[in-house]
């Protein structure tokens, strides 16, 4: 079993039961992993092209067949999915703490950084408005560090100090890893392993993570893809294997 | 108007919105233009890409207003993985610009409000991030019905000067797209003082759709002060369908962050093109 394979399967549950919304996965394993949703479990998903369309195909990168456009949908069309609440997005994180802020703006002081990331992006109003989950390709405890110098996107601990309806429309949902997949699903919201990866031991997760994991008594193993899922792994969805790629077998 | 014609309306200390998003149809001739100028302390605002890495390290900028900088989207397709621009990130690290940072829909929210000349436009986009602490300009607002609900007050980002490029205008400013998105372009030119466009080809007034539906013709001449037929005008950044990225071109930008003459070599290349 290649992680890889188990990582897009496990970004595939985090889309579970979202509906007819915009599954808007953002990198490699998330774009298959969403595609996988969408073939299968979740068939009313929407999806972009990663461009200004959305679209039917469940090819992931490559459509030689043409693309099934949904949608038009330009750059600024996406706030309107954003802010209206449609949406479950899949970010990256430089750093990630154990309430779920997440950083992708700076590294050390904001007002001269000692590296320069994307900025703030659109983690912001993604976090107030959508549903957001994580993707970390390389579990390490930089990433999931103690505390993130900035906050791009807003974690629990800061979502429980906001008013009014803004609160109400906060969700992280998980983070998706390497060597396994993390929730909040914890009576105060912080970090705990929901699953680890087959072969992949609960010690191991704690070691690549700065603050200590919420570790349940029952810890079950990440669901392994079905002969179906494979299929549309290696033939439909991403037949080159970019995804071995992002996340390379040890 | 030729494209030094349309930089020596700029004066030191403007604020100037730029077109395009990434490393897409951004109007680079103009950008390059500026680089050849004595304009300096640039306030720039711009969906970010090549066109604020150039002017950072030409020295012509004094403020940054933006929600990110990179060659390109993230990782959204293989084809575009997610990488930094060094020429801001140098820029940055070196304390060498001020930093006014948003949310990319604020940026849009804050070109709105200045096109329909609002002090603000309310958003929840902000809130319970560090936006509040990295950038003072921010306020919050309460609301006046009932939820009084606390939220941000997004200011207009009030332009000087736009600079886009469009695949195709007329002589009056009249300009249409070609490529599947408009960006935000239309609404960085509303947002201004002064708009101009330059172009891959200035076409008859009746032929600006002969490549494109109606509402492709996005660019209203009322906003245009100035248009400048540049073929490839946009490069090294894309102008689909006119042409993709130039990625030799590209290359040389990304590797020229490293070293001085690095960074001429690119300035002669470029100005080959």
């Amino acid at each position: 079993m290649r992680r890889a394979d188990v990582c897009a399967v496990a970004v595939a549950e985090t889309f579970r039961g979202d509906g007819e919304i915009l599954a808007n996965p953002i990198g490699t394993i998330p774009m298959v992993g969403g595609r996988l949703a969408r073939a299968t479990f979740e068939p009313d998903l929407l999806m972009t092209d990663g461009e200004a369309a959305l679209i039917a195909n469940d090819e992931g990168f490559e459509w030689p067949g043409g693309k099934v456009l949904e949608l038009w949908n330009p750059y600024r069309a996406m706030f309107d999915i954003v802010w209206g609440g449609k949406r479950h997005v899949m970010m990256g994180a430089t750093q990630v703490d154990q309430y779920g802020n997440q950083n992708i703006a700076a590294i050390g002081d904001y007002a001269k950084p000692k590296t320069q990331l994307l900025g703030y992006r659109g983690a912001p109003g993604n976090t107030v408005n959508n549903t957001t989950s994580y993707w970390v390709p390389k579990q390490t405890p930089q990433v999931l560090c103690a505390k993130v110098d900035t906050v791009t996107g807003v974690g629990y601990d800061r979502a429980a100090r906001l008013k009014g309806r803004t609160a109400e429309f906060h969700e992280i949902r998980r983070v998706i890893t390497n060597l396994a997949v993390l929730d909040f699903e914890t009576p105060d919201h912080r970090m705990r392993i929901r699953s680890l990866h087959p072969g992949v031991t609960a010690a191991e997760v704690q070691e690549a993570t700065a603050f200590e994991l919420v570790v349940p008594d029952d810890l079950p193993t990440s669901r392994e893809p079905t002969d179906e899922e494979l299929r549309l792994l290696y033939e439909v969805i991403d037949p080159k294997g970019l995804r071995l790629k992002e996340v390379p077998e040890e | 108007m030729t494209a030094a014609d349309a930089v020596a309306r700029l004066r030191s200390g403007m604020t100037i919105g730029i077109g395009g998003w990434g490393s897409r149809r951004k109007p680079m001739a103009l950008v390059r233009e500026i680089v050849k100028s004595q304009l300096t302390d640039l306030t720039v605002v711009t969906f970010g890409g090549p066109d604020l890495g150039v002017l950072c390290s030409a020295g012509k900028v004094k403020r940054a207003v933006y929600a990110f900088v990179a060659p390109d989207i993230g990782g959204a397709t293989n084809k575009n993985s997610p990488v930094l621009d060094p020429h801001f990130r140098k820029a940055r690290q070196a304390g060498e610009i001020e930093d006014d940072p948003y949310d990319e829909g604020m940026v849009l929210l804050g070109l709105q409000a200045a096109a329909w000349r609002l002090p603000f436009l309310p958003t929840r986009v902000g809130l319970g991030s560090d936006l509040l602490r990295d950038n003072p300009k921010l306020r919050t607002v309460r609301s006046p019905y009932d939820d009084g609900e606390e939220l941000i007050a997004m200011p207009a980002l009030e332009l000087d000067a736009a600079l886009v490029h469009m695949n195709r205008a007329d002589e009056r400013g009249n300009a249409v797209y070609l490529g599947p998105d408009p960006y935000f372009d239309d609404l960085m030119l509303m947002a201004a003082a002064q708009g101009f466009v330059s172009t891959e080809r200035i076409v008859d007034s009746a032929d600006l759709l002969k490549e494109a539906p109606p509402q492709a013709l996005r660019v209203n001449r009322a906003y245009v002060t100035g248009v400048v037929e540049v073929p490839g005008g946009a490069a090294p950044t894309s102008c689909e369908p006119d042409y993709e990225r130039d990625e030799e071109l590209h290359a040389a930008y990304m590797g020229a962050a490293k070293t001085d003459d690095g960074w001429q070599e690119f300035l002669t290349a470029w100005e080959a093109k």
